[in-house]
């Protein structure tokens, strides 16, 4: 039989929004994380943890603990078969503590037991003595030559440095202020949990909830002293990560007492717990000055930017790249200084968060940018619009942006979409305080704020950035059905969905299967940097095209035909011709490819200039808040929250909207509440009772705007997604408060003392 | 760990009386919260929600609301938000819907928490604790009830049996500060009843003292400020200034405290904010019901 077709269309391909796999299980509570991980001779891993953040372990008892009914096993660094250390960027981080402790909360022992509640009274008894030392908490003067020294080679993680044109330059405006920025928690639901089953011939399979697999099983098999064959992971169940899964955390504690014990080990923190094993986003205090002509041009600005990494290096380097190339916005400047320092402390560990080093910068000079517009008598849109970057422009590190770069558009479609009506009649939850009642209307007043931003996608510097992908293509039950193997993250922002979308697409095929996620195939890289759908999402297309090819030659072959390509599941002559269906060609087997895709590659910065095509690709985002502050009480209801994205091409547009609407959630949560508390090196409030995320009553309906201009270096076009919200949102927020209450607020999150001035 | 099951009151005073260690549970919102981060393992618990007669509400011979001590907050907000508007008003207050399910006040008062959010209600509505033991039953005005940071009057058999409440005769208010805008712990709060029959204010401040507390001086002063200017029966406007007055004097009661959640200074100031403005509301809402009834 001959027909002819134009074109068949697969259903749920790239721009439709198929349901996710996992939607339905995860609303009902049927999806299994990784704290649901079973296996019917597991042990129970707990951990003993420093209480001081800095101190130096006199000695370890563990004789009572080892006493305890039911033990297994305790583990102090003495147990540690391999090299004691890891870490993302500096190996620098002990999986257990060796002689010193250098924050609250660091591991220095571990207990396994047939029952967790056993191996916390047994972890109660081991008895560690501390000699405490000076502790250095207060990061501004961890470069002082007195201050206590954290690590011997120096309390400086990383500094940069920005120079780009006139090196003192003037303006006949000027404006500058100082801004601190609190410490955010990822606060992602699912606790770091995993289970790690020894496979008796000395490795381990690991299920755990992480980022990125391959890099876990570097450092793991580095303390296990094993080679990355003994040692394979697993994803499981990832109940959210914005960045605080980057790190490793339970993932080698468990491998070591299983491979001790010879048992599968579950570990799985509490919500306390939790709060002390991961990073968090770094504290910031920032210096800026902007100059500016009478216009409003900007002429030149500069920065001092400070980020507390705490007690281990973690990803503080890259913050600091982040924070420094990144730290003016979205603005053409001339003329630029910036300095950016990350430094060791005693506090909490800091590492990657969303939003990463810009979350913080995009509140200081989303300030300055009001109080340069006010300082001129200009509108806060248009100054932005004036300052903003555009598409050939070069930022501050001298690189062309070269796609759109709409930042004037962006923050015009948020000054005109549509504004929330004034308050009709008393509905407590519409309030500031909500049924909490402490307000009917007295002392409430609605202020306006803006912001943009934009953000690097992908890994920059110069660091080999890539994914690998497998895609098979063969028959089942007579239909040609294709699978997908990476090890790319979900974490629950809709990778897999996207990666089922490209096959189908590529393919023509309905019936997409997703390999489980493991060490097996090679690296996705990081579930980070808003990265998986432009990289992943790249290595999937590529494979896929690979597939095709290799398929096309076997029609060839078969048919004796030349000139064919793939439309839907057909196969199709030069002009238009079915020739066969795809099953045909596929009836002597599968076809399977596995491809490594790198993006174009970044540039490292020169040292002292700061100059260099340092990011692969920008992302850009605006904000509108408008929020109803009652400047008695410092109470805040935020009624508005809106937004405007280029997101490239939306991949599937639910998805899309569906990251705008939690990372602009994260981003007010930032200004307005969450902040973990730190005095004197000590948490003061690890739980959900006292770190408080906003509910659905802070959070109003978001109007999302989402444009699609495509980057033509990128496949599909695409532009990463996920961060953006985060960065822009807060600073909007927290403009809309200052407008509200005319007063400077410099710190964020804006407690009700700082809005009241009590 | 021990764990009493009793299924009549009888039952559980006498497990009560014999093993006083146990700590009573009802709706486990804070017991299991306790026990699960390992604060406190008591020797035995001791299950109330199998006793019938705590979980009901009823009118006592002197017309008074009897609210048995497992009465979910989901239930007065349900069925008393027009006789107890106050407390009402307190428990749409409390943590999550789920939360309000489970949680009691009995539960509130056996904490004893000066952050509990149903303290500031009670005290405004002098409420009375009935307590009881083998030995027999006690009246304890709520006032007197708590003595300490998470401590009360209850002897070491006795358990809360209910909580004694006259039906509002007038306007009620509750209010409460926290950082977000539901589910949230207080940082500080107030409770303000007007009883017009008998030319009283009742108070009640959470949050801001080692307990929950009245402040019976700015009390007495707005109800003499009243009686003195004859407002009671005029129901006329309040004087300008009076209302300020009072949330000053409200202030003036309070004993805070810095902590994570809030500053003392920040608890003082919003004390007299709520009380100014809960004392308005209160007033406008006396005036437009006499405005109804003349209508």
């Amino acid at each position: 039989m001959t027909t002819t077709e134009t074109s068949t269309r697969t259903s749920g391909g790239i721009g439709e929004s198929p349901l996710r796999p996992d939607g339905r299980l995860k609303v009902t509570g049927r999806f299994a994380y990784s704290s649901d991980l079973w296996h019917e001779d597991m042990v129970w891993g707990v951990t003993l943890r420093s209480p001081h953040p800095h101190a130096r372990i006199v000695a370890i008892d563990t004789t009572a603990a080892l006493a305890v009914p039911g033990v297994d096993a305790v583990l102090t660094a003495a147990d540690v078969p391999g090299r004691n250390a890891t870490g993302l960027e500096h190996q620098d981080t002990p999986a257990l503590a060796d002689e010193v402790v250098r924050y609250e909360g660091e591991p220095v022992a571990l207990v396994a037991a047939d029952h967790p509640e056993t191996a916390r009274r047994a972890a109660a008894r081991i008895v560690v003595t501390y000699e405490e030392l000076p502790a250095l908490t207060d990061p501004r003067r961890a470069l002082d030559e007195d201050a206590p020294q954290v690590h011997a080679q120096g309390n400086l993680v990383r500094e940069m440095h920005i120079r780009r044109g006139d090196p003192e330059p003037t303006a006949p405006v000027v404006v500058s202020l100082e801004f601190e920025v609190g410490m955010q928690d990822q606060a992602f639901l699912g606790p770091e949990s995993g289970l790690a089953i020894p496979d008796g011939e000395g490795g381990l399979d690991l299920h755990v909830a992480t980022q990125w697999l391959h890099v876990d099983q570097q450092q793991i098999q580095g303390v296990l002293g094993l080679g990355p064959e003994q040692v394979r992971l697993h994803l499981a169940g990832v109940g959210g990560a914005f960045g605080g899964r980057e790190d490793l955390s339970m993932h080698v504690h468990a491998s070591l007492l299983a491979l001790h014990t010879g048992r599968p080990v579950k570990m799985s923190y509490s919500r306390e717990e939790s709060f002390f094993g991961h990073v968090h986003r770094h504290p910031a205090w920032l210096r800026y000055e902007f100059g500016a002509d009478h216009d409003g041009r900007l002429r030149y600005a500069s920065a001092d930017i400070l980020f507390d990494g705490g007690a281990y290096a973690s990803s503080t380097g890259a913050v600091v790249g982040n924070g420094g190339t990144l730290g003016l916005g979205p603005y053409a400047i001339p003329n630029v200084r910036v300095d950016a320092r990350g430094v060791y402390t005693n506090n909490p560990p800091c590492g990657a968060m969303r939003g990463f080093g810009c979350v913080q910068a995009a509140f200081a000079h989303e300030a300055l940018m009001d109080e340069l517009a006010d300082r001129l008598g200009m509108d806060r849109v248009a100054i932005r619009a004036l300052n903003g970057m555009r598409e050939g422009d070069r930022n501050i590190t001298g690189q062309v942006i070269d796609s759109a770069a709409p930042v004037a558009e962006l923050i015009g479609i948020v000054r005109d979409l549509p504004l929330p009506a004034p308050r009709a009649e008393v509905d407590l939850r519409e309030l500031p305080g909500g049924v909490s009642n402490t307000t009917h209307g007295e002392g409430v007043v609605r202020g306006v704020g803006y912001a943009v931003t934009y953000k690097n996608v992908g890994f920059s510097e110069g660091f080999d950035d890539y994914s690998t992908a497998r895609v098979r293509l063969e028959l089942t039950g007579g239909e040609p059905v294709a699978t997908v193997h990476t090890a790319a993250a979900e974490v629950g922002q809709g990778l897999i969905t996207v990666e089922q979308q490209i096959c189908r697409t590529e393919l023509g095929v309905e019936r997409v299967v997703v390999h489980p996620k493991d060490t097996t195939v090679g690296s996705g890289g990081s579930t980070s940097a808003s990265r998986q759908t432009y990289v992943t999402g790249g290595a999937v297309k590529a494979a896929c095209e690979a597939v095709r090819t290799t398929v096309l030659a076997r029609a060839t072959e078969l048919l004796g035909r030349t000139g064919l390509h793939l439309d839907g599941d057909k196969v199709v002559s030069a002009t238009g011709e079915v020739v066969a269906g795809l099953a045909e060609v596929l009836a002597d087997g599968g076809v399977e490819e596995t491809v490594e895709w790198r993006h174009r590659p970044t540039h490292p910065i020169d040292p002292e200039t700061g100059q260099g095509d340092a990011h692969v690709q920008y992302a850009f985002s605006a904000h509108r808040a408008v929020v109803d502050v009652d400047v008695e009480l410092g109470l805040v209801k935020v009624v508005a929250l809106d937004t405007a994205q280029d997101v490239g091409k939306a991949i599937n547009p639910d998805a899309v909207v569906g990251q705008i609407h939690g990372g602009s959630a994260q981003g007010m949560g930032l200004a307005l509440m969450e902040e973990i508390v730190v005095t004197d090196g000590h948490v003061r409030n690890p739980s959900f009772t006292d770190y408080l995320i906003p509910t659905i009553l802070d959070m109003p309906p978001m109007q999302v705007e989402v444009l699609e201009y495509a980057d033509p270096h990128a496949p599909y076009g695409v532009r990463g997604v996920g961060e953006p919200p985060t960065i822009s949102s807060g600073p909007a927020v927290a403009a809309a408060v200052r407008a509200a209450t005319g007063k400077a607020l410099r710190r964020v999150p804006l407690r009700p003392e700082a809005i009241t001035g009590v | 760990m021990d764990f009493l099951t009793p299924t009549t009151w009888a039952d559980a005073l006498a497990a009560k009386a014999e093993q006083p260690d146990a700590v009573p549970v009802s709706g486990g919102t804070d017991v299991m919260v306790e026990i699960n981060f390992d604060r406190r393992r008591p020797p035995a618990l001791l299950d109330l929600t199998r006793v019938p007669d705590l979980r009901e509400w009823t009118h006592d011979d002197d017309g008074r609301v009897r609210l048995g001590a497992g009465v979910t907050y989901a239930r007065i907000i349900t069925e008393l938000g027009r006789t107890l508007p106050g407390l009402a008003m307190a428990a749409r207050t409390v943590g999550s819907p789920q939360i309000r399910h489970r949680g009691t006040v009995g539960g509130n008062l056996g904490a004893a928490s000066p952050a509990g959010d149903s303290h500031p209600a009670l005290l405004a509505a002098d409420a009375v604790v009935e307590v009881a033991s083998v030995r027999g039953t006690r009246q304890v005005p709520v006032a007197e009830f708590y003595t300490g940071v998470k401590r009360n009057a209850l002897a070491p058999d006795e358990l809360i049996a209910a909580v004694l409440l006259a039906p509002a005769t007038g306007p009620q208010q509750f209010c409460k500060i926290g950082t977000r805008n539901a589910m949230v712990i207080s940082v500080s709060a107030f409770g303000l009843a007007l009883h017009p029959g008998r030319r009283a204010v009742g108070t009640g401040i959470g949050s801001a003292a080692p307990t929950p507390r009245p402040a019976d001086e700015a009390a007495a002063f707005l109800a003499g400020e009243l009686d003195a200017a004859g407002l009671w029966e005029s129901r006329g406007p309040l004087p300008e200034g009076l209302a300020a007055e009072f949330g000053h004097r409200v202030r003036a009661a309070a004993a805070p405290i810095d902590d994570v959640r809030g500053t003392a200074a920040y608890r003082l100031h919003t004390l007299s904010v709520m009380a100014r403005r809960a004392a308005t509301w209160a007033w406008d809402e006396h005036r437009g019901a006499d405005a109804r009834r003349a209508a």
